[in-house]
């Protein structure tokens, strides 16, 4: 049984390696690399569940019967265009970011978006007295 | 690890690993994808932003406990979750009885491509692939949104002069590049066409061509690329790929049957499935191409822009320096 | 004739796979980068090389083995470059070769621009 679902296990660590990376750094570029480890991870459960025991790649070819499973590779085929696209869209947002606030740490722009917070709010009061 | 340069390497090395097991497990269209695609493309433009964003990471002072038990938590919900999956590469179980047996035994009466993976793309699931060329699109767009500059004539100048003064210095890799960049381009072209009969299609080729493209401009500047290759053409090209994709499927429309069923495109089904597998494939090649293009010129040139408005804050304060000694 | 070429084939294998091995040798042993970069540039071009040529032996048809020639052709281009385009961004970054004598340093750094 262990030999049996070893590779849905290796999955589940990758996710959680991915999972723990993006909730637990404050740096946003290394939520980007959690994020592309936990798209890989589903990436890996996916083509390990089309694999057929003595199958080959499915392209037709003289004497071969068995194939493996054709459709989640089409699946993941997209899937993986589409996360690069994401990813590029991702780091598109941290280069602005980065300009707006010259830092990429989570704390740091927490920190500079209360303060400015503040500074409209107590603004707005003064403006109410006046 | 605090120096993100070597997060990123790491992070390509393990794209290429997952390329190589992919290969393991029987699955060469996608090997080729991923390792086009997360070691190539995925990692240049990581390195991009972390030459403009700053190359290490600050220290943090709390303990991240709270997210450790959430993980440990998530993680073994799902070791038994599990449980209840079939075992590794039996070959009954459930995913394999369905829908897979009539592709695999349908393909090549229907469509008549060996390529298996092919067929299932470009057309029993073409509408999805349609989906995921639009989306592509859309990230072109938004990227372009996001980081397009326009540049400056001062800046041209002060660009190709500084390209003329490196030419001596760079003169090794850019002659071997050179030489390089006609070949890259004709393996992108092979791979296009040769995805009905082996790994391939669309994506690769697309990624590989643009790769060709972003080499040349890695090296000869964003200057020279954008007077070799039309950053106007290049958009026009990436938006007639999805024009192309579409409008197989409103003749085929037009002719009477389903979108995107290929079968009336021709006099003969198979002829018809082969010139529709043709041309959205083509749409494909394109569209990825020119998209991947536009990102890495948006990142290039948001790049280019930190760099001469960094020079032209030092040249200021030189220049009141002096004003003020004078 | 079979057997030649079977045998021929085997040994480029064999020197090839040495030939990388020796290379990851030389990457975890040398002390400094310059000297790391070299053996693995040097090795993995040629360890590669003897790999394509053996399996060139081992063609079944020639459209393979004129494919093997072409692979083979594009790693004697781009393996050195990628040892020169290292060194080069190594220099670039200001990190020095490690010398026997330390006086010897200031004479030997050459100047990036």
């Amino acid at each position: 049984m262990i030999i049996g679902h070893f590779n849905d296990w290796i999955v589940v660590v990758l996710m959680m390696i991915g999972l723990y990376i993006v909730i637990a750094h404050g740096n946003l570029i290394k939520k980007i690399v959690g994020l592309a480890i936990f798209q890989t991870s589903v990436f890996i459960l996916y083509i390990s569940m089309a694999k057929v025991e003595g199958g080959s790649a499915p392209i037709l070819a003289e004497g071969i019967t068995q194939f493996s499973n054709p459709l989640p590779h089409v699946l993941i085929l997209t899937a993986i265009v589409v996360g690069v696209a994401t990813t590029a869209l991702g780091l598109a947002l941290v280069v602005r970011i980065n300009e707006a606030y010259g830092s990429i740490e989570e704390e740091d722009i927490q920190h500079l978006d209360n303060q400015t917070q503040d500074e409209t709010q107590i603004q707005a009061t003064e403006g109410d007295q006046s | 690890m605090k120096d993100l340069f070597a997060v990123v390497m790491l992070l390509g090395i393990y794209s290429l690993l997952s390329a190589s097991f992919f290969v393991a497990m029987d699955a060469v269209d996608v090997a080729f994808t991923e390792a086009a695609v997360g070691a190539g493309i995925s990692t240049l433009l990581m390195l991009v932003v972390i030459t403009m964003t700053g190359r290490s990471e600050k220290t943090t002072r709390h303990k991240p406990l709270l997210a450790l038990l959430v993980v440990v938590f998530t993680g073994s919900m799902l070791i038994y979750g599990t449980f209840d999956m079939p075992y590794f590469g039996i070959a009954d179980a459930p995913i394999h009885s369905h829908v897979a047996p009539r592709y695999i035994n349908e393909s090549m009466k229907e469509i008549g491509i060996p390529n298996i993976v092919t067929s299932v793309l470009a057309s029993y699931r073409a509408f999805d692939t349609f989906g995921e060329v639009v989306v592509i699109f859309t990230a072109g767009i938004g990227v372009m949104a996001l980081l397009s500059v326009s540049r400056r004539r001062e800046d041209d100048e002060i660009e190709t002069a500084l390209n003329d003064s490196m030419h001596e210095q760079y003169l090794v890799i850019r002659i071997v590049t050179k030489i390089l960049i006609p070949f890259i381009l004709l393996y992108a072209l092979y791979v296009q066409f040769h995805g009905d009969f082996g790994p391939g299609g669309g994506f690769q080729a697309g990624v590989i061509f643009a790769a060709a493209i972003i080499l040349y401009t890695m090296l000869f500047g964003l200057n020279t690329a954008r007077k070799v290759i039309n950053q106007s053409f290049i958009q026009f090209i990436a938006a007639a790929g999805v024009l192309l994709y579409g409008s197989v499927g409103i003749v085929s429309l037009l002719n009477g049957a389903n979108f995107f069923d290929y079968n009336v495109l021709a006099s003969d089904p198979v002829a018809g499935q082969h010139l529709g597998i043709l041309l959205i494939e083509w749409g494909v090649g394109c569209t990825v191409a020119s998209v991947m293009i536009l990102i890495f010129f948006s990142f290039a040139g948001r790049r280019d822009m930190h760099k001469h408005s960094v020079s032209n804050a030092s040249n200021a304060s030189n220049s009141n320096v002096k004003g003020e000694s004078s | 004739m079979d057997m030649i070429l079977n045998i021929s084939g085997a040994l480029c294998l064999l020197v090839g796979s040495f030939l990388c091995i020796s290379g990851g040798v030389g990457l975890l042993r040398f002390p400094d980068f310059y000297t790391r970069m070299h053996a693995v540039g040097v090795t993995d071009t040629l360890g590669a090389g003897m790999i394509l040529i053996g399996l060139m032996f081992y063609s079944p048809d020639f459209l393979t083995f004129s494919k093997l020639v072409i692979i083979l052709l594009l790693t004697l281009l781009i393996g050195p470059t990628t040892s020169h385009v290292l060194a080069k961004a190594a220099m670039h970054n200001n990190l020095m070769p490690k010398l026997q004598q330390e006086d010897n340093i200031k004479e030997t750094s050459s100047s990036n621009y």
